[in-house]
């Protein structure tokens, strides 16, 4: 197949930034859990 | 989560389903040949870049109406995720024009305006990273998101107002042009993909904001 590789090289650029911009999300979500749950944990505890 | 988890599936399932019709299914376009493919990725992530904007406008204005957060932690997570679209768009597009037209890039309206609107995003976002008092940077970042939304017009009719290098518009264009029946379904199909994958992308970011309301809640709790 002609230019097979910038099919591939658009293909594959494309979703590598729908998947970095998905584990951005990921992580910052994994940092506010542990916030959250450490905040819930000093609220309890104070009680 | 296990809802999640089905709703992750299924729109993996319309992507991968997309991507195989775009291959195996849409015939192959006489003068450019295979590299025309790219254009069901590129042309469909261009469209859901605009809706999440849309998104973005609207979630922009209700908030300067309202001034109800939730219409900030849309406006956010939209501008966000449309400005991840719109970097696929300006990734693939070059890779297709250099084999097509000989060159990367090139300075025509449409490809201009392009990149015009994905520097005003990176801008509403830079706007807020600067701004720390969450209701001052609201308001601040719902204006200039009004303000950043004017070029997305821009670039819908830069193909249709002015002569371009970028191909004339395939769909909603000038009588006589469109797509070969099997090429639009296909495209179609590409759409709605990736509007399945835009709208998870955006319920996923919006979980950030939300926790981010419910965290500045029991900070206020705990400090009370």
């Amino acid at each position: 197949m002609k230019n097979l590789d910038s099919i591939f090289a658009a293909y594959l650029l494309g979703w590598a930034v729908f998947f970095a911009f998905y584990l951005t999300v990921a992580k910052r979500g994994a940092a506010l859990r542990g916030e959250l749950d450490r905040l819930k944990d000093t609220l309890n505890g104070g009680k | 989560m296990l809802k999640r988890g089905i709703i992750g599936a299924a729109v993996l399932f319309l992507v991968v389903a997309a991507a195989y019709a775009s291959f195996y299914i849409a015939p192959e376009e006489r003068t450019m040949g295979p590299i025309q493919r790219i254009f069901y990725f590129h042309a469909a992530s261009a469209w859901a870049g605009m809706t999440a904007f849309m998104v973005c406008f609207v979630a922009n204005l209700a908030y300067v109406l309202g001034r109800n957060q939730k219409w900030d932690w849309v406006g956010v997570s939209a501008a966000e995720v449309g400005l991840t679209f719109t970097t696929v768009v300006l990734i693939t597009g070059p890779i297709w024009a250099h084999p097509v037209w000989g060159i990367w890039w090139t300075w025509d309206a449409r490809l201009t305006s392009t990149f015009v609107l994905w520097l005003l995003y990176v801008s509403y976002l830079l706007l807020r990273s600067l701004l720390e008092e969450p209701e001052r940077r609201a308001l601040l970042s719902a204006l200039f998101g009004i303000f950043a939304f004017l070029d997305v017009p821009l670039v819908f009719g830069a193909i249709r107002w002015w002569r371009t290098q970028h191909p004339q518009p395939v769909i909603m264009g000038s009588p006589g042009s469109g797509l070969e029946p099997t090429m639009r379904r296909v495209f179609f199909l590409s759409v709605l993909a990736m509007h399945a994958l835009m709208v998870l992308l955006l319920s996923e970011r919006y979980r950030l904001e939300r926790m981010r309301g419910e965290i500045q809640e029991l900070r206020r709790e705990t400090e009370a």
